[in-house]
């Protein structure tokens, strides 16, 4: 993978609104986001209610996949352009789930929905609807993702990549500081991971940095390009945003996202958790 | 001329225990006017990013951090402005973000 088949930006998608085979999709942490204003054309997928298996602690499955993008109108053989708010943190998840089960040709809008606020670019209240489509998924791509088991074998011997704040992986905070501080899990992380957050791969305007100073925040951080790769989080977003750039940017092999993350790891009996920088 | 006042002007606090957080919360306005199109950000004491949120349609914002200082630095289109406080738990702090238009 590269900038240039994972990527576009503003002006790119500016002169392909019309575009026909190219779907824009919001994806937003605030639900709300949608109806206040949206690119021309965009559909929405809501994190929680599309994205989240509705009985069990799980993505949705490959059956339920196929019937969501089959009602949003969106085809397998479409250039599909992910994009939201929060620097595309539920973007990136997206993007990492379209990829999990077997998406083609996805992108992201580099610096999502706040760089085309941003720029004062026009936004709409018109809610997009598509004809349906007969969506068609593969099984999930088990080199994407790890899951527990994996990643408490990972400890003191592959990359463990925690890109929470730093207040979060010391144990200050719960959550992110922007929401309230009620989480039931205990506070800290998992021993030998690296705190390389997320928000330092990205530019203040939510455009991700150059490939260079990537590669030179992760190697002055401590990860071995060689050595296979574990990014968590809290919920598993805000690593998607790091697996996107480890694996999709920078091309590193074996990176997979902990989408169980702290929510799960901070509340198994009986497993080491560090505190502290 | 950007300049950032320090005046109340946050969301509600009803319904949120305060005597357990340390919160900075406030309001962005620009010509006067809430700015409903913006991002504030809240940066640690070296200056480094932690979390970031959407202003409201009415130009309000909210973290829930830890003791210690901090600042929040507010962007949108064309225009950005900072402010620097210091958090203790139970006693929020309320801010008026202001760019001048």
């Amino acid at each position: 993978m590269s900038r240039e088949t994972s990527l576009v930006n503003s002006d790119w998608v500016s002169l392909n609104l019309s575009t026909s085979g190219v779907v824009l999709v919001e994806v937003d942490e605030d639900t709300d986001a949608y109806e206040k204003g949206h690119i021309a054309g965009a559909v929405k997928l809501h994190w929680r209610d599309d994205l989240q298996d509705k009985v069990r602690r799980d993505i949705v499955s490959k059956s339920d996949f196929e019937k969501l993008l089959s009602d949003r109108g969106i085809a397998n053989d479409d250039t599909v352009i992910l994009y939201g708010g929060n620097n595309n943190w539920f973007a990136a998840y997206a993007y990492w789930y379209f990829k999990l089960y077997g998406h083609k040709d996805v992108r992201l809008l580099d610096g999502g929905r706040k760089i085309w606020e941003l720029e004062s670019r026009e936004l709409t209240t018109n809610v997009s609807t598509r004809p349906a489509s007969k969506y068609v998924a593969t099984e999930q791509d088990h080199s994407l993702r790890a899951f527990r088991d994996e990643v408490l074998a990972a400890i003191g011997k592959l990359n463990l990549v925690d890109v929470r704040s730093p207040q979060e992986f010391s144990g200050e905070l719960a959550a992110p500081a922007h929401l309230p501080q009620e989480q039931g899990q205990v506070r800290g992380h998992i021993p030998s991971a690296k705190n390389i957050p997320w928000a330092k791969s990205a530019n203040e305007d939510g455009t991700f940095k150059s490939d260079a100073d990537l590669a030179e925040l992760y190697k002055g951080a401590g990860v071995n390009v060689a050595t296979d790769t574990i990014a968590y989080c809290r919920i598993g977003e805000r690593s998607s945003h790091t697996w996107f750039v480890l694996h999709e940017l920078l091309g590193m092999k074996n990176v997979k996202n902990y989408d169980g993350s702290w929510t799960e790891y901070g509340s198994l009996v009986g497993v080491p958790v560090e505190l502290g920088a | 001329m950007i300049t950032c006042g320090a005046k109340a002007g946050g969301p509600s606090l009803d319904g949120i225990d305060v005597s357990k957080s340390a919160i900075v919360q406030g309001i962005a306005l620009i010509g006067g006017e809430p700015v409903g199109r913006g991002y504030v950000r809240l940066l640690d004491a070296q200056g480094d990013f932690t979390a970031e949120v959407p202003t409201s349609s009415e130009g309000q914002f909210r973290f829930f951090a830890s003791p210690g200082q901090w600042s929040v630095r507010l962007l949108t289109a064309g225009a950005t402005c900072e402010a620097k406080f210091s958090l203790r738990i139970g006693e929020p702090v309320d801010l008026v973000l202001e760019i001048a238009s």
